[in-house]
Order: C-alpha cells, then structure tokens, then sequence
C-alpha cells in the first residue's frame, strides 16, 4: 500500500509530468487560460494517459517483447496511441454523448501529445507491472490536471492585472509555469 | 529481423485502421451536414479574425446558430453569400475595413540609442520603449509585416510599413503586435468618430486646426497629384472645404514649423485650390455614408455647426433634418460674410452636395415658435442639436445709439446680404477691429460710401486678419486709432449725425494679454457720419429658449448668453439636446464650429447607439502637445511662400462685390505643397541629412 502511496506522491509532485519533466508543454500553455477548460483538458489526460498506459502495456508484453522489438518500442506507441484516441473520440461521441460534450474538443489535441507518450514510455522504463502502469498513469494524469490548474486559475487573475503589452498572454504565462516549476522543484528530494 | 519489425508495423497499422474503419461504421454519428458544406466555403486559413478557433469552429459556430453568415473576415462576398443561403440568412453587409498606419516618421525618425541584434519590434519596445527619440512612432523592425497572414504589409522605402489595400482582410493582426499603437484597424465610421488623442501622430498644424483635419495627409495628397483624395481627406474632418478656403483665418499655419525658416505652408491657399478645383469640375465627388440606420435628429440652426453636424450625422448612417429660421442655409456664412469674400454662388453649391446625401431642410421655421424641443421628441426626433449662432450684436455703451442711422454690425451684414436696399449715405463710421467691422467697412466701400474705422487700440492689437486690413486699406477705408465713440449725436429727426469720440492711450496688459486702452481726459472729438456701425461683438440670442412667461429655460445658460454643456461630449444639462458652435462658445471661428459641429454628432452617434453612453478617449488632445513645438528648425532651406491671386482691381473691385481672392494654379499649389515639411510628432523633413550622432557610431 505504501509503495502505491509513495508512486502517487512521486508521480503528482515530485516527478511532475509538465512542471519536472517538462512534457506536453503545447496543451498546458494553450489550454490554461481558463479553468474551466483546464479541468476538461485534464480530465481528458487523465482518460487517454490510463488507457494509453495500459494498451502500450499490452503491445510491449504480448507483442515487441517475445518477438525482440524493442527497438521499435516509440514508433508502435505512436501509432497505437493515435489510433487509440481516434476510437476513443468516435467512442465516446456515440455511446456516452455528455462525456464527449465535456471531453470532446481537447482530445485530439492529446492525439499526439508528448506527456500521454512519455507516460506510457515512462512505466515501460521502470519495467512497471500492468497495474503499477496503469496506477502511475493515472497519477501522472492528475498531476499534469494539477499543474494545468493552477496555471489556469493564476492567468485568470492575470487577466484583470495591469501586464506590460509586449508580455500579455503566452509570454507572461510562461514566465508563470517556469515559477511554478521552480516552486515544485522544493518537492525534490522529499522521496 | 527487418522483415519481422516490418511486418509488426504494418500488422499494426492495419490493425488500427480495421478497427478505426469498423469503428466509424458502427460508431457513425449523424452530425449536421451543413457544417461541412460551410466549413468547405470557408477559406481555411484559420487566421483565428472571426474568434473562433481555426476555420472548422468558424463553421460550427455559424450552424448552431452563435455566428452570423458573415463571420469570417477573408472570405469574399460571394462565398458569405453561399453560406448565408446555406443557413438561410441574409448576410448583413459590413462597412468595410482596412489597416491604417498612422506615422510619418520612418526611416527619418531621431534614433536614441543603436541596438544590437533586436530584430521585433515588441521585444525593442519592452527596452526602455524602442530606440526612437518619438514615443509614439513606428519602431520600423516589421513585426506587423511577419504577423500578416495575408501578405498585405510590406515595408516600404521610407522605413515605414506599407498596406495594400486589395489584400488587407482587416483581421487586426498587426494592430494587436503593434506594441505602439501605430497600426489600427480603422472603418470609415470609425475615422469620422476619432478624436485627436496625444498619442496619434499629429503635426503641430494638426494639433491647432479647430477642425482636427489631416492636413499633413492633405498637403502631401495635393504634392502627389491627388486633388480628389485631398478633397476626400478634408472631407473627413470638413464638409465646408469651399467656405473655409476663402475666409479661414487659418490657426494652423500659426503652429507651421515653416514659420521657423521662412513662412508658414500656405495651407489653406491648398484647401482653396483642391475645393475650387472640385468645384469647377462641375460634379460633386461621391460621399460615402455607412449604413441606414434610420434614426431621426433635428439640428436646429444650418450654420457651420448645424451643417457640419447633419453631415457627419448621415455619414454614420442616421437620418437628420435642419431646421433654419432664415430663408436659405448656411447661418453666419451666407448673412455674415459679404459677396466678394464668399460668392453666394458657391457657398450653394456646397451646401447642395452637403444636402444631397439625404438631408431633410425646413427652412423659415423659427425654434421657440414653430416647435421646441419637446414638440421635435414628440415628433420622433430622438436627439436635438442646438446651433442657433450669436446673432445679436453687442452694443457700444455710448449715448443715444439708438438713434436711427446706427446699426449693429452683423445686422447691418444680414439686412445687406437679405437684398435690403441700405442707403448709407456718403460717411460711414465703423466702430470696431474685427473680421466683421472690416465686412461692413469694405461692404459700405463697395455701396459708395467714405468709410472711417474707429478702433480703440492699434493696429497691432486688431483681431481681423491682417490680410482683411490691407485689403481694406487697399480699398481707401481710413482708420482712426486708439479712439472709442462716447456719444451719438442726432439731429431734430433723431437721425445721427456726428459720433463723439474720446483718445485714448494703451495701459497695462489686461487678461487677453493686449494693453488696455485708457481715456485721455478732455479729447473729445467730433466726427460726421450719414451711418454709423457697432461691430464690437455679438452674442447669441437665447429668447427663443424662454416660454413667453416664463423666467427660465430647459437648458443652462452663461453670462455670455451661451448655452453651457459638456466640453468633450457637447451634451447640456438635458440628456439628448447637443450644442455647438457660436451659440456655445461665444462668437468664433466657422472651423471652431465645423470641428464642434462634428464632435455634437459623434457624440449623438454615441448617444443613440449605446443607450445614452458618450465614451471621451483618455489621452484626448486639448491643448499643444509641448515637446512637439519647437523653437528652430535645421537643415531646411528657404523656399518662397506662394501668393494668392486677385482676380480684381481698381474700380471693379470697390464698386462690384465680385470676388477679391483668386485661387492658385495647378503648378503653383503642387509648389506650395512640396514646401510641406511632412511634420510627424517630433519628426520633419530635413533637406540636409542631420550630421551622424553618438547613436550612428554605436552601430558601427
């Protein structure tokens, strides 16, 4: 249980996906101005992160692994994560429309986004078993929904403040996500 | 192994498809067809001009019914057409919009510091604001240029950036990366309704016109050749180009940084010629008006103000009436200024193009008597605009001026222009030192009389121009000065027959800063007279806003009689009711009511258009802008100001009310103009490159 706690903590503050490790950068500065949107988009991640972790999961173990591919390891995740969320968006559009609604517009933004591949990539490397990947997934999930939060709820405050006009929007928000980088580099260590 | 990784891949691939192809089988979900038909027209550039995201959420937006047919900036007429059908709208026309760049400076603008390697111009403006010694200028590092989606912008020779008007989709691009302001995405309404902020690119001349006319644009639009887009330019600010060019005393050329060489521009000899040469042309160039919006304004007086005011009320679209006591338009510059400065003839023929735009005229119909404000709102006028002048002439305090034979100056103007027969005899006295005391002295030369003018100070202190004073020295009008009249004496008839006057001598300055004149004891004068005019000054006449009975009006008033009202949006005390003109400022200048004329009709724009809401620009320009006067000028060289014509003389001229001043030839003006130094805020045209600073060394 501990060890699941510890993966959790490391994957959300320690090691996060975009403020750590700098993954799916594009996403968290174009969907952060708004938090309401912030939570779509996370929530979208935290969705095709975990099933995208789990059928890479599958792909490695019953198919590059026995036939000694693991050099083709970034190129298959490619194609089965794209496809994947391709069939996830016509899925979800006709089985569970609210869903769709909510989730719909952001996912093929994480059609070929880096932290969903960096996560699958990411379990494969610490040789994670199917439920620890899928476990890590979805924390690294949260932490990326965390992150983009945060974010969020800052530049809407920006918003109504007086910012230089050569600064207002992306640059001023990237002077932010690089403090809040450095604010979570203080979790370092902590594990 | 390569066979085996191939096949792998292409097992996945053909695994994923399958799925994917089954999957949008069964998955299938009916979606509005239209949304693709629309997203088809639409161009695809996904410029993001409409605010939507990319071209696709352009195409969504417009079917679900959040975007008008019309939404996409780039696509052509016809394409908006297609989809409004597609929609089943109608596509509701927008005025056209186009990039404007407002900077003269360029490549001749003052650097004052040399940077290296800084190639945007928002990341040079985030170092102490850019290198140009101007605040407000184009930095010239073409950051519009590469933002342009349509390739419209280029930069031109002069360092500046250059818009093409047949590829500019007004998307507003380059107006959002302009870190200075200087690239605005402008509709003719949009200009019509600017007022001069400190931040634009004015000119001292342009600071100083009443009117806030472009005149650096105009001057350079003559040098080019362009007489119809001078008239155009003009047209913005001043539908009375033809009256202003003959009898404006011309503040601007005052402001000239010429003055400094030489003398100043002859600016408003350019506005005579460019307005004559329309006028002999013998059609009116078109006017555009925006749209129709249907909604009714009187404007009470056809004066400067009331015709400025009604015209830039139909340009923005709406729809209003003139109402005029007198029997013909035109106020102050029809029964104020003689024939021979403003021939009568042509004073119609710009009132008429004015008119044809879709004017309604009532003429002979006298406010307070006829209607008042609260019969027009209750006729379905929802705005009024008061531009009743200053009609009444101020007397001369001096015994017995009402005796018959003494006239005020402007009422002696108004019988004269009314075709009254005025026998005024063979002496004529004028009190008074301004514009309209020399009219009625040049009037009364051409009527056959010996005309003295008694004015209390000098000839330095007169406030009529000087060209007005030569003239009617030219003329043979005699002036007495330093004398003010004390007495009218009359015969047993009650006739006036002589005008007492005492000397005086000139004191201490008084407020308005010329020396107060002060009576020498025991001077007294006599002096004959068959007529004598008192043209010290007029006022407005505010009985018309009083109830027969009653001691109040609806709207505020001043000592001077004039009506009191908001100085930026000329709204009075009555929400609705708008004044401008002599009524509000006291007798002034026909551009001071021109510029207020159009001012009263951005704000009623305003008024009618948000509920009631007037927004006055933060950073509206009031007063002279100090760090752009300067005190001299270097590396200009003199060039001689032009003359105007006279197209008649001797007895022709002080007999006939045939027109005095002539116009300039083609070549002559297109002289003049080249003499235009391009004025920018702080930047000129030098004729000798300024000597390389510390800043030139730097770059090296």
């Amino acid at each position: 249980m501990q060890e699941y706690f510890l993966l959790f903590i490391a994957a959300i503050f320690v090691n996060n996906i975009v403020l750590a490790q700098y993954l799916g950068n594009c996403p968290f500065i174009g969907t952060s101005k708004e938090t309401s949107v912030a939570i779509g988009m996370g929530g979208a991640v935290v969705f095709v992160a975990v099933m995208a972790a789990a059928i890479t999961w599958l792909v490695q173990e019953y198919l590059l692994a026995p036939l000694g591919l693991g050099f083709l390891q970034t190129l298959a995740f490619i194609l089965v994560i794209a496809s994947l969320v391709q069939f996830v968006e016509m899925f979800l559009k006709k089985m569970v429309p609210p869903l769709y609604k909510s989730l719909g517009i952001f996912l093929p933004l994480i059609t070929t986004n880096c932290a969903v591949m960096g996560i699958a990539l990411i379990c494969q490397r610490n040789e994670f078993g199917f439920v620890k990947a899928v476990a890590f997934a979805t924390a690294s999930g949260l932490g990326f929904m965390l992150a983009l939060v945060v974010l969020a709820g800052i530049r809407e405050k920006l918003e109504i403040r007086r910012v230089p006009r050569a600064m207002r929007g992306t640059p001023v928000g990237l002077v932010m996500a690089g403090l809040m980088s450095l604010a979570f580099f203080a979790f370092k260590g902590m594990i | 192994m390569i066979t085996t990784s191939a096949l792998t891949l292409f097992g996945l691939g053909l695994g994923a498809s399958t799925v994917l192809a089954v999957a949008s089988k069964l998955l299938f979900v009916k979606e509005d067809p239209r949304i693709a038909k629309v997203e088809d027209l639409l161009p695809g550039a996904n410029c993001g001009g409409c605010g939507f995201p990319g071209c696709s959420g352009c195409a969504a937006a417009i079917v679900a019914g959040k975007a008008a047919a019309g939404a996409c900036v780039v696509a052509d007429l016809e394409s908006m057409a297609a989809i409004a059908s597609i929609m089943g709208q109608e596509i509701e026309e927008r005025e056209p919009e186009i990039a404007f760049r407002d900077c003269t400076g360029g490549a001749r603008a003052e650097e004052r510091f040399a940077y290296k390697g800084v190639m945007d111009c928002q990341a040079a403006h985030m170092l102490h604001g850019g290198s140009k010694i101007c605040p407000e200028g184009c930095l010239g590092l073409g950051t519009c240029v590469s933002v342009c989606p349509f390739d419209a912008i280029h930069m031109g020779p002069e360092g500046l950036p250059v818009v093409n008007p047949n590829e500019c989709r007004a998307c507003g691009k380059c107006a959002d990366a302009c870190p200075r302001g200087v690239i605005s995405v402008v509709s003719m309404s949009s200009r019509l309704l600017h007022l001069n902020e400190t931040t634009d690119c004015l000119a001292p001349c342009r600071q100083k016109c009443p009117g806030q006319i472009n005149i650096p644009r105009y001057i350079e639009q003559v040098k080019a050749g362009d007489f119809e887009g001078a008239v155009n330019t003009i047209r913005e600010r001043n539908p009375l180009l033809i009256a202003c060019g003959r009898v404006c005393p011309r503040p601007c050329e005052t402001a000239c940084r010429r003055s400094h060489v030489d003398a100043p521009v002859g600016i408003n000899m350019l506005k005579r010629f460019v307005a004559d040469r329309e006028m002999h042309s013998g059609s009116h160039l078109s006017i555009p008006c925006a749209k129709d919006t249907g909604r009714r304004i009187a404007v009470i007086g056809g004066g400067p103000a009331g015709l400025s005011c009604a015209y830039f009320l139909r340009r923005l679209g709406h729809n209003p009436t003139i109402f005029d006591a007198m029997p013909a338009l035109g106020g102050q510059l029809r029964y104020g200024i003689p024939e021979y400065r403003l021939p009568k003839s042509d004073l119609d023929w710009e009132i008429q193009g004015i008119l044809d735009l879709g004017i309604d005229v009532r003429l002979k119909s006298k406010f307070g008597k006829d209607y008042d404000i609260d019969s027009l709102k209750a006729d379905g006028y929802e705005a009024v605009f008061l531009g009743i002048g200053a009609w009444q002439a101020s007397g001369m305090y001096a015994e017995g001026e009402d005796l018959a034979g003494v006239w005020g100056g402007i009422e002696f103007l108004t019988a004269h222009a009314l075709g009254q027969k005025i026998d005024v005899g063979r002496k004529v006295i004028v009190v008074g030192g301004g514009n309209t005391a020399i009219d009625c002295a040049r009037t009364c030369v051409r009527l056959g009389a010996e005309v003295t003018m008694l004015y209390r100070r000098t000839r330095t202190e007169m406030p009529a121009n000087p060209e007005e004073i030569t003239g009617a020295e030219e003329e043979g009008v005699t002036f007495t000065f330093l004398a003010a009249p004390t007495r009218v004496r009359g015969d047993e008839n009650d006739r006036a027959t002589h005008l007492e006057y005492k000397m005086m001598e000139l004191g201490e300055p008084d407020d308005s800063g010329r020396r107060r004149p002060v009576p020498v004891e025991g001077s007294e004068t006599l002096m004959e007279a068959d007529l004598i005019i008192a043209a010290i000054g007029q006022k407005p006449d505010l009985t018309c806003l009083y109830d027969e009975n009653a001691e109040t009006c609806p709207v505020e008033t001043t000592r001077w009689q004039t009506i009191v009202a908001d100085p930026d949006t000329f709204q009075t005390i009555v929400p609705g009711v708008f004044t401008a003109g002599d009524v509000y400022t006291g007798p002034d200048l026909v551009i001071s009511a021109v510029g207020d004329g159009r001012k009263a009709a951005r704000s009623i724009h305003y008024y009618l258009q948000q509920d009631g809401k007037i927004p006055v620009p933060e950073l509206v320009q009031r007063e002279l802008i100090p760090y752009t006067l300067f005190s001299e000028i270097d590396g200009v060289s003199r060039k001689e100001r032009a003359h105007m014509p006279h197209l008649c003389h001797g007895d022709d001229r002080n007999r006939t009310f045939n027109e005095v001043e002539g116009a300039l030839s083609e070549s002559e003006a297109r002289t003049e103009a080249d003499r235009c130094l391009r004025c920018g805020l702080t930047c000129y045209d030098r004729d000798v490159r300024k000597e390389p600073g510390a800043a030139q060394n730097l770059r090296e």
